[in-house]
This record gives C-alpha cells, sequence and structure tokens, in this order.
C-alpha cells in the first residue's frame, strides 16, 4: 500500500491520546492532582482531536463526512466514525465535571474508557478485517494499535507529569516502561510473522492460468493508474528496511533506555527527548504498517511490483 | 434471483481494447458526469477506467502463449467491497446482483478499493468519488434501444464476441451454458467473494494441417 499521511496521523495522534486518557484515569485513581487530570484530559482531547482532523484529509469529499455514521452495522470506519467523537464528548464531559468539581466525574471517566477501548477496536478492525491484506489480518494488529497508543500515551503523560504531578512521575515512568517494552516485543514478533508470510493469491489464482511461468507484457495503461498509485509505495527494500530498523530504534528501544537512564540517574531532562523521539519512531511505524502489506491486486501489475 | 454477468472468452480475446475504449465512451457520456481523463494527450495520460485489457505471456519458449485479459468489476455475489463502505454508497442491488456506486453518497475514502482484492475500483480523481462498472445499467434496460442492443458497451464493441452477457442464475442462459460447458472461473476463488464474472479457459485446438484442409478451406476439392 501507499502509505497515507493523513491516516498515519489520525491513527498515532488519536491512539496517542487514547494513551493520555488512560493515564489520566490511573492518576484519577491514584489520587493524581486535579491539575493533572486536567492537562492530560486537554491534551488528550487535542490529540484526538487533530487526529480527527487530519482524518478530513484522507476524504475525496469532506463535506460528506456526516454521512459515514450510516453504515454501523457493518463497516468498522462507520463505527470508528462514531466512537471517536463520542470518546471526545465523554472525555470533555470529564474534564468539565472535574474542572468545576462536579459529581460523577468517575462514572463519566469509566464510560470513556468504554469509548477508548470501543475505538481501538473499531481503529484496528478496519485493517484486520480484510482479509486478503494478510500482513494485517492477524491480531497483532489490535495489539499493536493498543500498545502503541498506551506507550506513547505514558510518554506524553510522564512529560506532563513533570509540568503538573511530581507524585505522577514515578508510576508513569515505570507504565512508560513496561508498555514500551512489551509493544516493541509484540512489534518484533509481528514483524517476524509477516516476513514469514505465504500469500495466499498467486499470479496463477488472479488470471486463471496454472501454468508456473507467467510474466505480464502490459499493464493495460501508458501512464500510471489509481491502481498503480494507491497500492505501490515505490520505494526500494533498502528504503522499507531502514524505516523498520529506524522505527525499532526510535519508537521503542531508544524511549526504553531514555527512560531508564532518567530513572536512574534521576537526569529528568531525558524524558523530553524520549517523547519526540518516540512520536516520531511510531510515526515511522505506522508507516511502515500500510507500505509492508502487500495488496492482492498488485498482482495485476507485475511489470512495476 | 437475477445476477447479471459478464463471461470473457479467452480463446478469442485478440486484446484491441474496443471494450476498454468504449466503456469509456459509454461511462463518460452519461448523466453521472465525466471520468477523468487527465493529461490525455500529454507525457503521464492517466484517468478513470472501469475495464482494462493486460496482456500476460503464459508458458517457457517455445511453448508459450499470450493472453489477452480483460478485468473489470466481477460482481461478486458475496462483495467485499459492500459491507465496509461506510456510508451506504457502496450497495449491491437485490433485483440484478449489480453492484453499484451512489456517487452522490460517496465520500471517496477508498476503503471499498481497499477491500476489493481485484482492484477493480478506481477513483475520480476528479469528481473524488469512486467509480466501477455498472454492467451499463444506465443501457441494458434503456427501452429506447432495439432489445439488441441493451447490452453493456463493452459487449456491444467486442469485435471477436468475447464478451457475453447475461444471467448466470438462468441454468438456460447463454452465460449458464458457456460456465458449464466450458469450464468457466472465478478469480481468485480462495477468498470466497463468488464474483459473478466468470472466465472461459484457453482450450487447446489439436489440429493438423494437412493438403485437404488446406483446399478445403478455400473450397477447392471435397
Amino acid at each position: 500500500m501507499n502509505p497515507a499521511v493523513s491516516v498515519i496521523l489520525l491513527t498515532v495522534l488519536s491512539g496517542m491520546g487514547q494513551g493520555v486518557f488512560v493515564m489520566v484515569l490511573l492518576g484519577h485513581l491514584r489520587g493524581a492532582t486535579p491539575h493533572f487530570l486536567i492537562l492530560g484530559t486537554i491534551a488528550s482531547l487535542l490529540l484526538c482531536g487533530l487526529g480527527l482532523l487530519a482524518s478530513f484529509f484522507h476524504l475525496g469529499r469532506p463535506e460528506r463526512a456526516w454521512r459515514a455514521v450510516a453504515q454501523w452495522r457493518t463497516s468498522w470506519l462507520s463505527r470508528e466514525v462514531i466512537a471517536l467523537p463520542l470518546f471526545m464528548a465523554l472525555m470533555l464531559l470529564y474534564g468539565t465535571l472535574g474542572l468545576f468539581g462536579g459529581r460523577g466525574a468517575t462514572l463519566v471517566g469509566a464510560l470513556a474508557l468504554f469509548a477508548c477501548v470501543a475505538l481501538w477496536i473499531c481503529t484496528a478492525m478496519i485493517y484486520t478485517c480484510i482479509r486478503f491484506i494478510q500482513e494485517w489480518a492477524s491480531p497483532y494488529t489490535m495489539a499493536n494499535f493498543v500498545l502503541g497508543s498506551l506507550a506513547s500515551g505514558a510518554m506524553v503523560a510522564l512529560v506532563l507529569a513533570a509540568f503538573s504531578d511530581w507524585t505522577m512521575i514515578h508510576p508513569l515512568a515505570i507504565s512508560s516502561l513496561l508498555f514500551t517494552t512489551v509493544a516493541g516485543v509484540v512489534r518484533g514478533l509481528s514483524l517476524r510473522r509477516n516476513a514469514r508470510l505465504v500469500p495466499r493469491s498467486t499470479l496463477q489464482s488472479a488470471i486463471g492460468f496454472n501454468n508456473p511461468a507467467i510474466t505480464q507484457r502490459s499493464m493495460g495503461a501508458t501512464g500510471g493508474t489509481f491502481n498503480t498509485r494507491e497500492f505501490f509505495h515505490g520505494r526500494t527494500v533498502a528504503f522499507l528496511r531502514s524505516i523498520k530498523w529506524l522505527f525499532v530504534l526510535m519508537g521503542f528501544v531508544l524511549p526504553v533506555l531514555l527512560v531508564i537512564l532518567a530513572l536512574a540517574s534521576g537526569a529528568s531532562g531525558m524524558i523530553f527527548l524520549a517523547l519526540p523521539l518516540q512520536v516520531i519512531g511510531l510515526l515511522l511505524e505506522r508507516w511502515f504498517f500500510f507500505a509492508q502489506a502487500r495488496h492482492a491486486q498488485n498482482l495485476y501489475y507485475q511489470v512495476i511490483s | 434471483m437475477t445476477q447479471l454477468a459478464l463471461v470473457i472468452d479467452l480463446n478469442v480475446c485478440v486484446g484491441c481494447h474496443a471494450c476498454v475504449t468504449s466503456c469509456k465512451q459509454w461511462n463518460t457520456s452519461g448523466s453521472a458526469g465525466p471520468l477523468l481523463d487527465d493529461n490525455p494527450y500529454e507525457k503521464d495520460p492517466t484517468g478513470a477506467f472501469f475495464n482494462r485489457v493486460q496482456t500476460f505471456e503464459v508458458g517457457v519458449y517455445p511453448d508459450t502463449q499470450t493472453v489477452h485479459f480483460p478485468k473489470s468489476c466481477l460482481h461478486c455475489e458475496d462483495p467485499p467491497c459492500v459491507p465496509v463502505c461506510p456510508t451506504g454508497a457502496s450497495y449491491k442491488r437485490k433485483e440484478d446482483g449489480i453492484v453499484l456506486v451512489d456517487y452522490d453518497k460517496c465520500i471517496g475514502c477508498k476503503y471499498c478499493a481497499w477491500a476489493c482484492p481485484y482492484g477493480a475500483r478506481e477513483i475520480d480523481e476528479g469528481r473524488k468519488v469512486m467509480t466501477k462498472c455498472t454492467l451499463c445499467v444506465d443501457r441494458i434496460y434503456d427501452e429506447t434501444k432495439p432489445a439488441a442492443e441493451r447490452k453493456p458497451a463493452c459487449v456491444m464493441a467486442c469485435p471477436t464476441n468475447a464478451r457475453l452477457f447475461g444471467d448466470i442464475h438462468d441454468p438456460e442462459s447463454e452465460v449458464s451454458h458457456a460456465i458449464r460447458e466450458r469450464d468457466g472461473y472465478a478469480l481468485m476463488p480462495e477468498w470466497g467473494t463468488r464474483p459473478a464474472n466468470h472466465y472461459l479457459p484457453r482450450k487447446k485446438t489439436e489440429w493438423q494441417a494437412t493438403a485437404e484442409s488446406a483446399l478445403s478451406t478455400y473450397g477447392v476439392g471435397a
């Protein structure tokens, strides 16, 4: 697939927002300062809002976006379009109640967590349910989305805690360490799975000839087509490999090392370095997630694949 | 229940692209508005087409054959592109099984194109909506046309009659006979999409030219 910047931003930013909100609820349970809770809720709202904004740039006809709520019975994309604003609305209510000391903040927080989990499921299922993109059709997709979200959310919350609640720094550093490590290990496992994938469709099944020797002589168009632009990233294998190592390093390994360093030496400045590194790393990770996916239709475009 | 479909005979397709151009002509002239043609006379021409003909070489020299392979939406009986559409713009008609896009509802999110393993859908980058083969739904029911012309434009245009059109659920239709008697097959059966369109495989003709056969061809002898 040809990775779309809008979709990368949507999934990474809203995922990060979801992670931050889970950490806010963690703070809520641990009796964190209202300052931290409000700051975290605002950050989460901002991240989800930016993600939502980015998603509009993926649409050919953004003015019709409201129609996307119609098919929630069958479409995970439609369900995501409902879950994201619902999650944001509940967070807004949670933040408002927290700010003005209203009652029921805990209940609204629990409801928002419910919407957050629903959003994770919807976002991951959009990709998992396309069964012939075998790189995506696996429980690893859900695991990667949720763990990446928790890891980056914990990192954002850790930075916020440095400004708002020092008692939260230690538990958030531990959370960040834990989630980033698990996310990295699971991503490694999914990379291993994808490297061993055997495509179910072949050029033989695509055109219905059993001969092992089939060569494409013409793809039916002189210039490029939607099919060659949408489903091919046009990068070399070496480029893909360097992005892979870069995201493993920036998204998982270096942030873990920096947080450990911050915990061990008390050099809290390290977390301000870890956050941007991890964000860039996770953006590259999502780019790779799309680029690595080989669409079955690419079989009909042997000349450029 | 009716399921309209195309059956494409790979024995006789000569790869002339008449189906491609007639499809484009018909579908760019309809009430849905023109299909994009970008840079048609410049360096990198591109545009939306509902039908394309590709060419493959099958086998190893000297035992090779050139296969011209027309490909358009297969109007799957279980179309994966329909349930994923968030707006309901993508739908399958109950009355005749044609998979269509409602251009007024489409938001151009391209998710249906991702969900089609055949690459049969193309976004119209001018109108910013998803487009695809309609089986010339605005032609096949047009009662102002003579009955013989109520067929998709590509079927009308094919000079070798490689494209058959009809109801594959009617066991007595021309297309059902062709699929049954000439081993018609579907593309990528492994995904269970049950494409309505079928292809008729190449059959080897065992025939040796002899002096008599050559003469009889020209009406001499016999």
